[in-house]
């Protein structure tokens, strides 16, 4: 089992959901990008994902793909993320999902990036733009080199579609919360509530929720429906507007531990 | 050569589907309902019929008889897409999406522009059928093509400034598809190239193929055969596989895609994906593409807003491996001598994007014997440049 089965699995345990952090790498360096990690899992964050910068991110709104050019312009690389979760592997344990776009890592090899990601202890990863009918090409590698594959389910995914994506799926499902781009509209909880009861009658497989929460009461609320929640451009927006302060680990700590807090009383 | 895409979109090593999963429902939706209309005689005569009669088709194929004797080689013929209504080639494609549009009961539609021809195009499309229209455009590119943006707020579409990147084409498509992500229920994103996510490449290859069907009837009639090579400006590609595709199994054509050098291929201020790129993924599709070692795509350059693009057509990426078709490269400067060239030769000023392929004829022409055949795609005419040339000369 990998870490992040094992993440998932102790936490239904003790009847608790995963809190999911994104970060994007780099922003505004990889070093406090690895502080923010360990700060984080510190605070309550369960799994970290990790933000790869692409310089035309289509998936994401406009707080994600500022953080990712001021990445890219920090000079951030694949390379260096995958050195930057090699250092935090000698440390702490927490399973860390790369999250991203497909380029970078087809530029990189994608033979050459399994072997890398796994040495540098990456549990999984989350290619935006390469849905199940492109994935092979990766997920030959990945696979292989016992990475998990995190596959999106969207609001718009049909019920054929869907037992085929679940079939395939590896680590968590991840359900996309809003007909949209990253951080961009607030989730209904009703039609999160309906999709997540079809989806259970599919699969064991553990849920998590993600692209617009991010207050406490949307990650208790939605939090009660699922196995864990994502919380994404509300934590990099912190991370933006305290990017100067000596302050920034401790406010995005605090935000992060109050989130986890609403996710345990479920509310 | 075979029959391509295969059923997932990939002509060979190219093409695709690399889409969010929030898209890939509406992009099969779309598959299944181009292939029933593919097959449908009423769609097809529908398309014919708005070609013909509001389009303007077809186009003539002229002789171009004083450029011909100025170049002392081939006969060099002018396929007129600049004659078509709104001014280019782009209204077969838009034509085509809109009456799928309507089949498919969509009542708003999307586009992105860089030149601004197929924000017209789209924008004139919506009017004709009567849906709302949003076209998303760079800033940079609102600035240096302000005639087209007029056209389109007057034809009633409503024009979003794309301020990301570099704030042209590229930019223009990722914020497009930012939006059909956000809309893709009651929403048709009218992409204007062969590039983007499967079924467009070969669905925008299929509307723009009528240029390359009539140039074959009309060369045979003039000339009695086929003509010895064909010209085209190659951006996303769309002109370009238009004219190409009908005759890609016709050894005997040789097939020549023009790219923009900009200000030269040893600078990084150029447009030509497959002379100077990559293989890799944008937008939907793997193809060639311009980026850094760490795959981080490039900013693209070219004077031509229409070639300004950092990727190609998945189908053109095929065809440069494949060997079928030649892709070479014309500079800023070669291609604005060629606008003036042509303008003061023949009485036609054409696109910017449309003369590099005339610069490339230039080049080619007095080195072929005087009974071969040219046949160069004159895409769009130059009306939108004319600001730009006077700030030339």
């Amino acid at each position: 089992m990998g870490r992040i089965a094992e993440t998932f699995e102790a936490l239904r345990m003790t009847n608790s959901k995963a809190l999911i952090v994104y970060l994007t790498a780099g922003d505004p360096s990889l070093s406090v990008t690895k502080d923010l990690v360990f700060a984080l899992a510190q605070s309550g964050a369960d799994i970290l994902e990790i933000g790869v910068p692409f310089s035309d991110p289509t998936a994401d709104g406009p707080v994600i793909q500022a953080a990712a050019q001021r990445a890219l312009k920090a000079g951030t690389t694949l390379d260096g993320v995958l050195k930057m979760v090699a250092d935090i592997r000698k440390v702490s344990p927490i399973p860390i999902v790369l999250f991203g776009y497909f380029n970078p890592i087809l530029s990189f090899g994608v033979e050459r990036f399994a072997g890398v990601a796994k040495d540098a202890g990456v549990d999984g990863v989350l290619v935006v733009d390469l849905p199940p009918e492109e994935a092979q090409e990766l997920r030959t590698h990945t696979d292989a080199a016992g990475i998990d594959f995190i596959s999106l389910v969207a609001p718009t995914t049909g019920k054929d579609r869907l037992k085929t994506l679940v079939g395939r799926a590896t680590g968590f499902l991840y359900y996309i919360s809003i007909t949209g781009v990253t951080g961009t509209a607030a989730p209904k909880v009703e039609d999160i509530a309906s999709d997540i009861e079809k989806i259970r009658k599919l699969t064991k497989m553990p849920i998590a929720v993600g692209f617009g929460i991010s207050t406490p009461r949307q990650a208790g609320s939605i939090g009660a429906l699922a196995d864990g929640v994502v919380i994404g451009s509300a934590v990099v927006r912190l991370i933006d507007e305290h990017a100067q302060h000596t302050g920034l680990i401790r406010t995005v700590s605090d935000y992060v531990r109050n989130m986890k807090h609403a996710l345990s009383q479920g509310v | 050569m075979k029959s391509l895409p295969d059923k997932h979109g990939h002509f060979d090593l190219f093409g695709g589907r690399y889409a969010a999963e929030t898209l890939m429902p509406a992009l099969l939706e779309l598959e299944a309902a181009y292939a029933k209309a593919r097959k449908d005689s009423a769609f097809a005569k529908a398309f014919d019929t708005y070609q013909r009669q509001y389009a303007g088709r077809p186009t003539p194929l002229y002789f171009a008889k004083r450029m011909t004797k100025a170049l002392g080689g081939a006969k060099i013929y002018l396929k007129r897409e600049d004659l078509n209504h709104t001014g280019s080639h782009k209204i077969n494609n838009t034509l085509g999406q809109a009456l799928l549009a309507c089949r498919m009961g969509k009542k708003k539609v999307i586009a992105e522009t860089g030149a601004g021809q197929h924000g017209v195009a789209t924008a004139t499309v919506a009017a004709l059928f009567g849906m709302a229209c949003k076209i998303f455009m760079g800033e940079e590119d609102i600035r240096r093509q302000a005639p087209n943006v007029f056209r389109m707020k007057i034809l009633g579409a409503e024009v979003v400034p794309v301020k990301s990147g570099t704030a042209t084409l590229k930019d223009a498509m990722n914020e497009a598809m930012r939006y059909w992500v956000s809309s893709v229920r009651d929403t048709f994103y009218i992409i204007g190239t062969t590039a983007g996510p499967h079924p467009y490449p070969m669905m925008v290859r299929d509307f723009q193929s009528v240029i390359g069907r009539e140039i074959r009837k009309q060369i045979r009639k003039a000339e009695g055969r086929n003509p010895d090579a064909l010209v085209a400006c190659v951006g996303g590609g769309s002109n370009a596989m238009g004219t190409f595709y009908p005759f890609r199994s016709d050894k005997e054509v040789a097939l020549i895609g023009v790219e923009a050098a900009g200000r030269g291929m040893e600078t990084p201020w150029h447009s030509a994906s497959i002379t100077g790129g990559q293989i890799g993924v944008l937008h939907g599709n793997k193809t060639y593409l311009l980026q850094d070692e760490h795959g981080q795509v490039r900013d693209a350059y070219s004077i031509a807003a229409g070639l300004d693009y950092p990727g190609v057509g998945p189908e053109h990426a095929y065809f440069a491996a494949r060997g079928r078709a030649r892709y070479l490269t014309v500079t800023d400067d070669e291609a604005v001598d060629a606008f003036l060239f042509l303008s003061r030769h023949e009485g036609i000023i054409p696109a910017l994007e449309s003369s590099h392929a005339i610069a490339q004829v230039m080049k080619i022409a007095p080195t072929m014997k005087k009974n071969a055949i040219l046949v160069v795609c004159l895409s769009g005419r130059g009306d939108k440049d004319a600001q730009t040339i006077i700030e030339t000369m």
